[in-house]
């Protein structure tokens, strides 16, 4: 009873601060706001029994990946005389792009709310460390290991992107 | 939940607390102290004998002072910065064990706020929280110095948070846990770490002084390039709040140290203890280890001239981190080995 309550007030925080992400009229309010939803997201990970995944989250997402955002943000200084016009047509075409993706979203989730009250109680312990290392380096080992090549593919363009203004000399 | 247990891990966090903020107020003592004898000089020494009540009296100092907000800062954040870096400072000492258990009344006393499952990551989350302190703090002032310091701090932490990580990772496979209390209890009496694992604990030693911003590493500060650094529209206890959040995570990073790498509240011939005694003499072991390295940290904050933005920036990414990728391979090479990988 206690944890659906939690549940319940995490989620409604969560959907209120991502929210808030959208509404507030400052880039870094914008973030901060997103960091927030974060850690609520977090919460709702730790109350599926999901530690490992809980922190995770909060070490690259909101440890490492905010702190860049922001930074990026402080030394862009963004305010209202700077900011660019966004024409109507753009504006018109990004809400309809969102709202195909909310659509494509709700398509995707509504066949898991009905299957959630069966699955959930399958393994209670699924999130801890020990079972999701057991789960990713046995079962799923080729995914795995394709997706952190992809990462050192996409440092090694960063990389040599960053470098590229610097003349070749042959 | 029973009521016993929510009383005694209550008198725990309290009592935690207010060690951690004593600590960390006798520390600022104490580091004068130091810097006094290693200039050659005397010190604070008026307030009370031995200057003893200094601490006190820069606390009082502190409350009285004007509290100055500027102009064109953001309040919320103005405040909120402090507030983040002294809240992240003080909650990694929930995790950490400070020694064997007690029995009092008949009950098995565990010397420990919480033991999570994911241990150390939990000390890495809060540490990578900790910057936002610092960032919010420098851009709600609204001052270029401040701003600079907040964009110092936030790209040193991440540059050395991740030879911190590296370094932390070859401990973990070393003892087979990421609890805290499984890497305690894997270094029983005076089987630790650090015998094995010295070059790591270079690399961690390190890491920690740049993530705690002590000298040589306390560029986001910085006061003969950038006045004070982030906190340089701060006065008051706004103030206060952000350099004693650097002593109380001093004493955190400490306590982190000697567990990863000398043995926690562990100490040779503990067999020969038992009960109580043992209890109350591993606590006793473990803060004599935590003040060892609380002194070295200073102490090198009094030898050490400061480095170099670029020069930091070359330290974390160009020697720590392949330091440690190389000395994580290693081990892992020296642990399959010994589990006998090779062997057919």
């Amino acid at each position: 009873m206690t944890a659906e309550l939690i549940n319940w007030i995490l989620g409604g925080l969560s959907i209120g601060s991502a929210l808030m992400v959208v509404f507030s009229k400052h880039p870094i309010r914008s973030v901060l706001y997103l960091i927030v939803t974060f850690f609520l997201v977090s919460g709702l990970y730790i109350m599926m029994n999901a530690q490992f995944l809980a922190i995770v989250n909060i070490i690259v997402y909101a440890g490492a990946i905010m702190v860049l955002f922001l930074f990026v943000l402080m030394l862009l200084n963004l305010n209202k005389a700077t900011e660019p016009k966004t024409p109507l047509l753009v504006m018109l075409s990004s809400v309809g792009a969102a709202g195909i993706f909310v659509l494509v979203l709700i398509a995707a989730l509504k066949d898991s709310f009905i299957q959630k009250s069966g699955q959930v109680a399958g393994n209670l312990n699924a999130g801890m460390v020990e079972n999701l290392g057991e789960l990713l380096f046995k079962k799923y080992i080729v995914p795995f290991e394709i997706s952190s090549i992809l990462f050192i593919a996409s440092m090694v363009g960063a990389v040599l992107l960053a470098k590229r203004e610097k003349p070749i000399i042959d | 939940m029973d009521t016993a247990l929510l009383i005694e891990k209550l008198v725990l966090v309290v009592l935690l607390f207010l060690v951690s903020l004593g600590i960390a107020a006798y520390s600022t003592y104490f580091e004068r102290k130091l810097a006094a004898w290693i200039q050659d000089r005397v010190g604070p020494d008026r307030a009370g004998p031995f200057g003893i009540l200094q601490p006190i009296a820069d606390g009082v100092k502190m409350f009285m002072k004007e509290d100055f907000t500027p102009k064109n800062a953001d309040r919320w954040l103005f405040i909120l910065g402090p507030g983040i870096a002294m809240f992240t400072a003080l909650i990694t000492s929930s995790i950490v064990p400070w020694g064997t258990d007690l029995y009092l009344f008949g009950r098995t006393i565990v010397l420990q706020v919480a033991d999570f499952n994911i241990g150390i990551l939990f000390v890495f989350g809060t540490i990578s929280i900790g910057v936002y302190g610092i960032m919010i703090g420098g851009w709600a002032s609204n001052n270029k110095y401040s701003l600079y310091g907040a964009i110092r701090a936030s790209s040193q932490m991440i540059s050395y948070e991740l030879a911190m990580g590296i370094s932390a990772i070859t401990i973990i496979m070393m003892s087979g846990s990421l609890g805290l209390t499984d890497i305690v209890k894997s270094q029983h009496g005076m089987n630790w770490n650090i015998f094995y694992q010295p070059v790591c604990f270079l690399v961690f030693f390190i890491c920690a002084l740049a993530e705690t911003n002590r000298a040589p590493f306390d560029l986001p500060e910085c006061e003969s390039e950038l006045i004070g650094g982030y906190h340089t529209e701060y006065s008051s206890m706004k103030l206060g709040l952000f350099l004693f959040a650097e002593y109380v995570s001093m004493f955190v990073s400490s306590a982190i140290i000697s567990i990863l790498f000398f043995g926690g509240y562990n100490f040779p011939g503990m067999d020969h203890f038992s009960g109580n005694t043992l209890a109350l003499l591993s606590v006793l072991v473990f803060f004599a280890k935590i003040f060892f390295f609380i002194f070295v940290i200073m102490w090198i904050r009094w030898t050490i001239p400061r480095f170099r933005f670029d020069q930091l920036m070359h330290l974390g990414w160009k020697v720590l981190i392949p330091i440690a990728i190389i000395n994580l391979m290693l081990t892992g090479i020296v642990i399959a080995f010994h589990e006998g990988w090779f062997l057919n």
